[in-house]
């Protein structure tokens, strides 16, 4: 079955194509195709899963896609049980999604095309999760990201939401300068781009620099390694034969590798994953490149909930994920990442807390959680990380949708407007307690059992900075999740017109948001430490693998959790504590937190003023200067043609022209012999030759 | 007594009608005249050629060659040449050569 | 091979020049549809030069070759490799393209086909000649209909520009001259084949100035910076179906030459002047960019984004490794088609709306839609949109110049940027045009018709193609590219 994974993403794309060439008339048709091929997805993912679990050794399968003498690009799949899972994760939320949008999309005239781009989505985001080559990864990776674009946009007679699309491909697509640096710099040093042979390459690199001992190492590495130094030899040979001697890839290429080459290699190697990971710091909004997604939230929301929060933004973790073992080379550029993660993580979680928003609340919610990915992947935590984000894709998608059905039916964004709507609208209330529960990690919800790994990652190697920040991150979120719930849900309706007119949502949209919530509480228990055959040992193909449980390490996670639940109670439930008093009180971090540490103002006046204003300057520049020299160099060319026809005039014509008159004169006198009669020209001839004839003679 | 026709004959009359063909264009004023006087100019011409070749160079065919080229192209001048009197006539509402004097200063 | 198919390609627009000559000039109809026909039996023809390109080699291929003036030794010699054949078959097609956009020429119609027919005989002689002479002689009898095309069926400026591009080319063209009367006072043969065979004989100094002179012709015809003023001057004012040839097939011919000319001939200069011509693609590519960001003009961003895309052409060219100078021809190629696609698409908007001010449309989307999605289609080609051939040609260009030894590391850093900028400014440019607020004055707007769809709708699939699958245009490439690098590195 597993040989068959590449039909998965092309069923969403079947799915694009027909509705863009031939269903977009009908939006029932449309939307059921779509649904259909994104369901047939999902069913194929299931299938494969199954067959990872029992098999977890990675299938690959290449093509070439562009090739040299001596240096190609491979392009294709390669399914390990990471990619397995997030299949599952994309293909159950967007189906979900897809069906939500039913209802929500509802009446909107572009129906039909709204599912034609989740369609395209949905293809692009399959297409990046088995895709087997970086360079396939960067071409998925932009396509999600034009999806985005265009999704975020979906209502682009809005200035502000055709702003935000522009916001979020322009910002992505700076951070992806990094990706495909890395990558250039990737396939100059080690010559390729693809999965497994890079795994292998550094394998052997590290080996031969020392890093790791030899025996140490399985014996399935060692064999991988007897390939590599095949492959090396048999290059060896070719290279010599076309005496090409600065092909791609120079650096480890034909020539036995000594130590330090091998050391300043993995380096190398180890600072292009880091450039790659400033892409997947784009895509998942890590600082500095987190403005966008706050105001991607202008686009529907099914959007949000589907690319924003589960899946695309996950993408990025997705790609650090894949590239761990390269950017842990060395545990100083780990470092990097987890303090991106960590900045990443607090800077969202304070925002968090005082934005009024429903969806840019839990856009910064998005952030910091995704902070908390990035934090654990850079300590080598690859279970922890891939797990809180197969975990947080349900139960955030699940926040949005709810938050989506609230806005649906009192049509504002802002918690100040809302209030009391448990009464009207049970289940969506009832799910996004659920959600808000397993984001704080209450047990034995999903969240509790992801957040609680990371936890112990960080405790266990030692990092107790980031352990304290993270613990901190957890009480915030704890917080503002309950904030959006009592303020939103609970106490007297704010706005009374709203409140009467608000109801509950359609079966469409409430069945996604009940099997969301079944999820979040239930596909966490995969990752119960105490299982034998858990989510950790799955992904490190079927080898048993985990963080020891520290059970006072819980503990404490708990506590904060429900002392955060607390304070929210206090302040927005009983009133106890007044907000606005505390707002009062810390005035100068209030405004600072409200008006997002300034990173909007700063981009401006650091980035994109200066551009505008070069671009003018250079436009200038160009019309003036450039072409100024140019139109110069005619001007004077003229000037000189002009003096020279002066010249011309008065002395050079001054002598011809009195030659001229001379002649005119002579001409005058002699004319007359010019009778104009033919025949008077024929006499003079003829008694010419007569002459000339009679000369002859005499 | 008839004597044989010798070279000298042809000549003479080659140049009767040479001359003939001269005072015809020299004096015509009605220019189909003139045309047709310069056809009497070519048939003396072609006489010479062909009565040189017979006499001086017999076994040379170059005389009556360059006789009928000088027929094709007798014909084409009066092609040509009619093609101007029509057009000239139009033109002028006649064709006295005198009339047409307007290359006079 | 029997069949002269390069003399044919050349020639056939030369009998539709003739035929369309013949035709009565009120008879509008039997004028386009002559033309038509002509550029679309050439199509047929460079289609048929495709199929039977052997890409397994490197040599010269469907090579004639007949003595024409053997006194000074001047041969009517052609052929095509992998470096030709797709420009070839780029130039069959963009002229086949523009003649069905020229549809909507109203005025002096028949003189507009027979210039633009012989603008083909002139393209297709510059790709096929290997003798200088017909080379130079093809170079320029392209300039005289483009005089035309642009002088009198242009825009508001039309004078100026048609007289600025035509005395800018001929003044590089003289430099040209210059560098052809140096190779063959030196050698004594004007054949490229046999110029290129020899140049190892040729001393240090001597391929130094005789490459800055042809450097001055083909840098005023990429346009390199800064040389590339009349470019936006010719852009503008040229008819729509101009510009589409003027970008998609003349600027090619710049860098065609490089690849045909100067690089082979001059290995040593070559080497030698790798960095400041990569550093000059640099300069083009961000500068070009940033320009283009400025402009209010549609049509003159268009223009100034070329000056960038070309840029990248010069940047892989300099790096002089095989990925690096495919992924100039191929971002020749893919430039043409998506560039003349983009210019195309202007001509349908401005035909419409009689304005190409950028801030003057808005919220077009929502009126024309299918205009919308095909010119966002070729926007997001444009900024090198992954799975369509600027993409591929991009990524190619940075590989293998980030690979060569010639070039420093930083240029090609600094390049990268040129990516973000370029989708800055598309992305402003769809943002103002078609999304927003609707502006009503647009009510009247009708959507892009059939014809103008046609015409469009073969370049976006060879852009989706080559995008997906490089590998189809690769492979015409790559005996040849390499053989190319062998000889310079060797």
């Amino acid at each position: 079955m597993v040989e068959y994974s590449w039909l998965i993403p092309l069923f969403p794309l079947l799915s694009f194509v027909l509705i863009v060439f031939f269903l977009n008339r009908n939006n029932r048709v449309s939307s059921y195709f779509a649904i259909a091929m994104i369901l047939t997805s999902m069913v194929l993912s299931f299938k494969i899963l199954v067959e990872v679990l029992a098999n977890p050794h990675p299938y690959e399968a290449f093509i070439t896609w562009l090739s040299w003498t001596g240096f190609s690009l491979p392009m294709g799949i390669y399914i390990d049980p990471l990619a397995a899972v997030m299949l599952i994760v994309v293909t159950i939320v967007s189906s979900l999604v897809h069906i939500y949008s039913l209802g929500y999309m509802h009446g909107d005239p572009r129906f039909a095309r709204f599912f034609a781009y989740l369609s395209l989505f949905s293809f692009s985001m399959l297409g990046l999760v088995i895709a087997g080559s970086y360079v396939l990864i960067l071409v998925f990776w932009e396509l999600v990201g034009l999806t985005s674009y265009f999704l975020i946009g979906f209502w682009f007679e809005k200035k502000i939401a055709a702003d935000a699309g522009k916001k979020a491909f322009v910002t992505t697509k700076l951070a992806d300068l990094g990706f495909l640096l890395g990558l250039v710099l990737m396939i100059f040093v080690i010559g390729t781009a693809t999965l497994p042979e890079l795994n292998k390459k550094i394998e052997s690199l590290k080996i031969t620099a020392g890093m790791v001992e030899e025996n140490h190492s399985s014996k399935q590495l060692h064999n991988a390694e007897m390939t590599v130094h095949e492959g090396v030899s048999k290059h060896h040979k070719t290279h010599n034969r076309t005496g090409e001697s600065h092909e791609v890839g120079t650096a480890t290429h034909g020539k036995a590798i000594s130590k330090e080459d091998a050391k300043r290699t993995l380096i190398l190697i180890g600072i292009a994953g880091l450039l790659m990971f400033m892409g997947a710091c784009g895509k998942s909004a890590q600082f500095p490149f987190h403005v966008w997604l706050p105001d991607a939230m202008e686009g529907p929301t099914p959007v949000s909930a589907l690319i924003h929060a589960a899946t695309m933004v996950a993408a990025g973790v997705y790609l650090t994920a894949r590239l761990m073992g390269v950017i842990l080379i060395s545990p100083t550029m780990g470092l990097v990442v987890a303090s991106i993660g960590t900045i990443t993580a607090f800077m969202a979680a304070t925002i968090g807390l005082v934005q009024n928003d429903i969806k840019r609340v839990l856009a910064y919610s998005t952030i910091s959680q995704l902070g908390y990915m990035m934090m654990v992947l850079g300590l080598g935590g690859y279970t922890a990380g891939t797990f809180h984000l197969y975990t947080h894709a349900f139960f955030k998608a699940l926040l949005f949708l709810a938050a989506g059905s609230v806005i649906h039916a009192v049509h504002t964004n802002d918690i100040q407007e809302m209030g009391g709507l448990h009464k009207k609208m049970k289940i969506t209330s009832i799910t996004f307690l659920i959600a808000s529960l397993s984001i704080s990690g209450i047990f034995p919800f999903s969240g509790f059992w992801s957040k609680d790994e990371i936890f112990a990652v960080a405790f266990e190697g030692g990092h107790y900075v980031i352990l304290v920040i993270g613990i901190l991150v957890a009480f915030m979120t704890a917080f503002y999740m309950f904030r959006l719930y009592f303020m939103t849900f609970t106490g007297k309706p704010r706005d009374q017109h709203a409140y009467d007119h608000a109801h509950e949502s359609p079966y469409n949209m409430t069945v996604p948001l009940m099997i969301f919530a079944l999820l979040s509480i239930f596909a966490g228990w995969w990752g119960i430490p105490w299982l034998h055959t858990n989510y950790a040992s799955f992904v490190f193909f079927g080898h048993p693998h985990h963080v020891e449980p520290n059970m006072i390490l819980m503990l404490i996670s708990l506590v904060v959790a429900l002392s955060g639940i607390g304070l929210a109670y206090l302040m927005y439930y009983k009133r106890a504590i007044s907000p606005e008093t505390m707002a009062q009180r810390f005035k100068p971090i209030y405004t600072l937190l409200f008006n997002k540490y300034y990173f909007d103002e700063i981009y401006m006046a650091i980035i994109i003023n200066p551009t505008y204003r070069l671009m003018e300057i250079l436009f200038k520049f160009d019309q003036i200067v450039i072409d100024g020299m140019v139109n110069g160099v005619g001007k004077l060319t003229l000037l000189w043609s002009w003096a020279k026809e002066r010249f011309d005039t008065y002395v050079v014509d001054g002598a011809v022209n009195g030659v001229g008159h001379l002649s005119l004169a002579t001409g005058r006198a002699i004319r007359k012999t010019q009778t104009g009669q033919l025949q008077t020209y024929a006499l003079v001839i003829f008694l010419g030759a007569v002459v000339l004839i009679f000369m002859k003679f005499i | 007594m008839m004597s044989e026709l010798t070279l000298l004959h042809f000549l003479i009359l080659a140049a009767v009608l040479f001359a003939l063909g001269i005072f015809g264009l020299l004096t015509r004023r009605n220019a189909i005249g003139i045309l047709m006087s310069i056809e009497l100019m070519f048939n003396g011409a072609a006489i010479n050629f062909v009565a040189f070749a017979r006499y001086v160079a017999p076994q040379e065919i170059a005389g009556q060659v360059f006789t009928i080229f000088i027929i094709t192209i007798a014909a084409a001048e009066a092609a040509v040449g009619l093609a101007i009197v029509i057009l000239i006539y139009r033109n002028f509402k006649g064709i006295e050569v005198d009339k047409i004097n307007f290359m006079k200063w | 091979m029997d069949f002269p198919i390069l003399t044919f390609l050349t020639f056939f627009p030369l009998v539709g020049m003739i035929a369309v000559m013949l035709l009565k000039k009120e008879n509008v109809g039997a004028i386009r549809w002559t033309s038509v026909f002509f550029t679309f039996v050439t199509l047929i023809g460079a289609i048929f030069l495709v199929a039977n390109y052997d890409y397994s080699t490197s040599k010269m291929q469907f090579i004639e070759r007949y003595t024409w003036f053997p006194e000074v030794g001047i041969n009517y010699f052609m052929g095509a490799d992998g470096i030709s054949v797709p420009m070839l078959f780029l130039t069959a097609l963009l002229s086949f393209l523009s003649i069905v956009g020229s549809f909507g020429i109203k005025e002096r119609v028949k003189e507009y086909f027979a210039w633009f027919l012989l603008l083909e005989v002139g393209m297709m002689g510059v790709f096929c000649s290997l003798d200088f002479f017909l080379f130079y002689v093809f170079w320029e009898v392209m300039l005289v209909p483009m005089y035309f095309l642009i002088g009198v069926w242009g825009g508001p400026r039309r004078e100026y520009a048609a007289i600025k591009f035509f005395l800018y080319t001929l003044f590089g063209s003289i430099f040209m001259l210059v560098g052809i009367l140096a190779l063959y006072f030196t050698t004594g043969t004007l054949n490229m084949m046999e110029l290129i065979a020899q140049n190892n004989i040729y001393n240090h100094v001597f391929q130094l100035w005789v490459f800055a002179a042809f450097f001055i012709a083909f840098a005023i015809k990429v346009p390199i910076w800064p040389f590339h003023t009349w470019l936006p001057d010719a852009h503008v004012e040229a008819p729509t179906a101009v510009s589409v040839i003027l970008a998609g097939i003349l600027l090619k011919m710049g860098t065609y030459g490089f690849l045909r000319i100067s690089f082979p001939m001059f290995p040593y200069a070559v080497k030698y002047y790798a960095v400041p011509l990569a550093i000059l693609g640099l300069i083009s590519i961000i500068y070009g960019a940033l320009v283009s960001m400025a402009q209010k003009d549609l049509k003159k961003l268009v223009a100034y984004s070329s000056v960038s895309h070309m840029g990248y052409c010069m940047l892989g060219m300099a790096a002089i490794t095989t990925v690096g100078i495919s992924g100039c021809l191929f971002q020749m190629f893919s430039h043409g088609l998506i560039t003349g696609a983009l210019f195309l698409l202007v001509g349908v908007i401005y035909d419409r709306a009689h304005t190409r001010e950028i801030a003057a449309f808005g919220g077009l989307g929502v009126k024309l839609p299918v205009y919308t999605g095909i010119f966002v289609l070729f926007c997001m080609a444009s900024l090198g949109l992954p799975g369509m051939s600027g993409f591929v040609s991009e990524f190619m260009v940075f590989v293998g110049s980030f690979n060569s030894i010639y070039i420093h590391k930083w240029i090609v850093i600094t390049a990268v940027l040129g990516v973000i900028l370029t989708a800055a400014y598309f992305l402003r440019t769809i943002q103002s045009m078609f999304l927003g607020q609707f502006n009503t004055r647009w009510e009247g707007l009708t959507e892009i018709n059939g014809r103008e769809i046609f015409t469009v709708f073969p370049l976006a699939v060879f852009t989706l193609l080559i995008g997906i699958y490089p590998k189809t245009l690769n492979i015409f490439l790559k005996a040849t590219v390499e053989n190319l690098v062998r000889m310079l590195t060797g």
